[in-house]
């Protein structure tokens, strides 16, 4: 039995089991989910989003798809995974499965919970109802495999006029206690009127069994509200992470997505931002730095559909050894998009002789009073420069560190909670290689 | 200080410098003069260690020690500085960090520790007054959209900060209007002593009413083919290069 087959075969089981909710509606979302699986299966290089990543280095493998936990980990020895310099909640899984001894969740002033209990529970009823399943696409076959196996995740739900006093840390571990494993997390966050949230989400496995993650994320701003989320990818090279993130923008508010690519063996972000208001800000930032034979590919999409919109769109690329990396950065403006400004720009710099990159800006614009640009480069090291910085003294190590450092900082530059902005930096310097204070 | 003996280089299988012989003392200042094409970038770059050219012949010998083998940045640890005729621009990396970096690596190759910060501070206010530079350049990326002055400037404030045996100023008159001209060389005479030294290299010798040299050679077809006093570069003024070849 391949993997897809076994997939939905275990949809039934999954379904059936008493444990989880028989609400209809949710019940509806994901039977029609598991059947676009099914017609569509997994996507392959014939596919045009599809055609420099290819999957079968991770679908060859016989996948657990629900996972045992039965292995508790103990705090101090993740507790490197976590911003534990600063107050946060935490809403943390092992193996798919719920910690609420690793978590820190709360009702007080928003819900900062799990989705199982959100499904199960009345009094969300009406939030699942609007918002569950809403703006993860329909047609993908790898989130509408999500959406068959939606269970678990985080359950972020904001009322109006709330700042959260420290930022949600969203952690799913993997103890590889089965030797292959598959994740399919579902995270869903509403933010209310003029609430403000940060967010820092990670995948982390724990021991170098194979694990692939397939995870959707749903997020919801409503007008006025502010949200910054944090991808930190930094994973073992034996997991892989496929992460499919939508946003959906009302008239005002402003939704940053950082992306730092620096680990995993395969990893695909789709990140899409649909408006549906005016006076948007849609900001997306990203770093990789990757070596080996390690993939990242950034997949993302803007749709302009109202005025005076605006999209920021910087992703950078250090690619060593063998790495491999796509970019394909759509950006759509509708007819009825006038003044929109949206920027888009993709730098890579080839460090190792075999590595590649793949970069496709599409800019589809059917108004006619917009600022729009894009850029896209593709270099190596400039020697010049590593001859100027090492006749000043600097180690030609560090010369080339400090080049690329100051490469990707602008990127760096755009991190707005301290604590992250110094780990991302330190995990910078690790990537490469070099014991080195940096200090623009 | 600083003996080139017999010096054979080139690029690829390109020999530009065809038998250099230059010996240098502390406290003096040598002008290398010479047309276009000549090979007096070549021979700048090859003392300062560049990579892309290739020693096929001869030694370079600084305070009896062989450099030849020496990267780059091990040579500026022995004290050369090269001021570059086309300085380049580093993005994202402020002036002030590159230099604090430089300087750092420096003291670390030495085995000492980092300079502290207050003490980097009053260096650079005191060396960037000294070459009339205007503060903002230093929080800027490295000559990113500096002009050729500004750029030229620059290198002297490095070369100020970096306090080298030896500096080869390369062609840092090109670019410069006189004012700039003037504070440049202005800066560089006060950093003269007794125990650097300093060899310009220059086309024209507009430079060296400023910065006087003790030799003038004469660079053609990658051989010095006339050494003399400050006196010789008003001779080539006149009279051109031809009359040497």
């Amino acid at each position: 039995m391949n993997l897809k087959e076994k997939l939905i075969s275990s949809f039934m089981a999954f379904e059936n089991n008493a444990d989880i909710d028989i609400d209809s509606h949710v019940h509806d979302i994901r039977s029609d989910a598991i059947s676009n699986f099914e017609a569509k299966g997994f996507p392959t290089k014939k596919e045009e989003e599809w055609k420099y990543t290819s999957l079968n280095s991770i679908l060859k493998y016989d996948y657990s798809v629900f996972p045992k936990n039965n292995k508790s980990i103990e705090y101090k020895d993740v507790k490197i995974y976590f911003l534990h310099e600063i107050e946060s909640y935490k809403i943390v899984f092992v193996d798919g499965v719920y910690s609420s001894f690793l978590s820190d969740t709360s009702h007080e002033i928003a819900d900062i919970c799990i989705l199982s209990s959100a499904l199960k529970r009345p009094k969300y009823k009406m939030i699942i109802d609007r918002y569950f399943g809403k703006i993860a696409s329909k047609n993908e076959s790898l989130t509408s495999l999500n959406t068959a196996f939606s269970k678990e995740g985080a359950f972020i739900n904001i009322p109006k006029n709330t700042v959260l006093p420290k930022p949600i840390q969203i952690i799913n571990f993997s103890t590889g206690t089965e030797s292959e494993i598959m994740l399919q997390p579902r995270n869903l966050l509403v933010v209310g009127e003029n609430s403000h949230v940060e967010i820092y989400e990670r995948h982390q496995s724990l021991n170098d069994n194979v694990v692939l993650t397939n995870a959707v994320t749903e997020i919801f701003a409503n007008k006025r509200a502010i949200v910054d989320f944090y991808k930190v990818q930094n994973d073992k090279k034996s997991a892989s992470l496929v992460d499919n993130t939508y946003v959906q923008q009302k008239e005002s508010s402003v939704v940053s997505v950082s992306t730092f690519s620096f680990g995993g063996k395969l990893t695909r972000n789709n990140l899409e931002f649909h408006h549906e208001g005016e006076h948007i800000t849609s900001n997306l930032n990203g770093i990789t730095i990757i070596e080996d034979k390690q993939h990242v590919d950034n997949h993302t999409l803007v749709k302009h559909k109202f005025e005076n919109c605006e999209s920021h769109e910087l992703y950078k690329g250090i690619y060593d050894d063998a790495s491999t990396g796509v970019f394909n950065g759509k950006v759509i403006v509708n007819k009825e998009a006038q003044k929109t400004n949206a920027y888009q720009q993709n730098d890579n710099i080839l460090v190792g002789d075999k590595a590649a990159v793949n970069a496709k800006p599409q800019l589809e614009i059917f108004a006619d009073d917009v600022k729009c640009s894009h850029g896209c480069t593709i270099g190596q090291m400039d020697e010049n420069a590593l001859f100027y910085m090492q006749s000043r003294g600097i180690p030609k190590k560090e010369a080339k560190a400090l080049l690329l450092f100051a490469f990707g900082n602008d990127v760096v530059e755009k991190i707005k909670i301290p604590a992250l902005k110094k780990r991302i930096t330190k995990l910078i310097a690790e990537k490469l290689k070099v014991d080195f204070e940096f200090k623009m | 200080m600083l003996e080139i003996k017999d010096l054979h280089a080139g690029i690829e299988d390109k020999e530009i410098l065809r038998g250099i012989n230059l010996n240098i003392k502390a406290g003096e200042i040598h002008a290398i003069m010479g047309p276009n094409g000549s090979g007096k970038s070549t021979l700048s770059s090859v003392i300062a260690g560049n990579e892309t050219y290739e020693v096929i012949e001869g030694d370079i010998v600084m305070d009896d020690n062989s450099i030849l083998e020496l990267s780059p940045d091990e040579r500026a640890h022995k004290g050369i500085f090269l001021s570059f005729q086309y300085p380049v621009e580093i993005p994202g990396v402020t002036t002030t960090n590159f230099i604090k970096t430089a300087i750092n690596a420096k003291r670390k190759a030495k085995g000492l520790e980092d300079l502290p910060a207050k003490d980097m501070l009053k260096m650079i206010r005191e060396k960037s007054s000294l070459l009339d530079m205007d503060r903002k350049f230093l929080s800027r990326s490295l000559n990113e959209g500096f002009s050729g002055g500004e750029k030229k400037r620059n290198e002297i404030f490095q070369m100020a900060m970096l306090e080298p045996k030896l500096a080869i100023l390369d062609e840092t008159d090109s670019g410069l209007d006189i004012d700039a001209l003037k504070i440049v060389a202005n800066g560089v005479n006060k950093l003269r002593n007794e125990d650097n030294a300093v060899i310009v290299i220059t086309h024209y010798q507009r430079l060296l009413e400023y910065i006087v040299p003790d030799f003038v050679h004469v660079l053609h077809d990658g051989k010095i083919v006339k050494s003399g006093g400050a006196e010789l570069a008003h001779e080539l003024e006149d009279k051109g290069y031809d009359w040497l070849k």
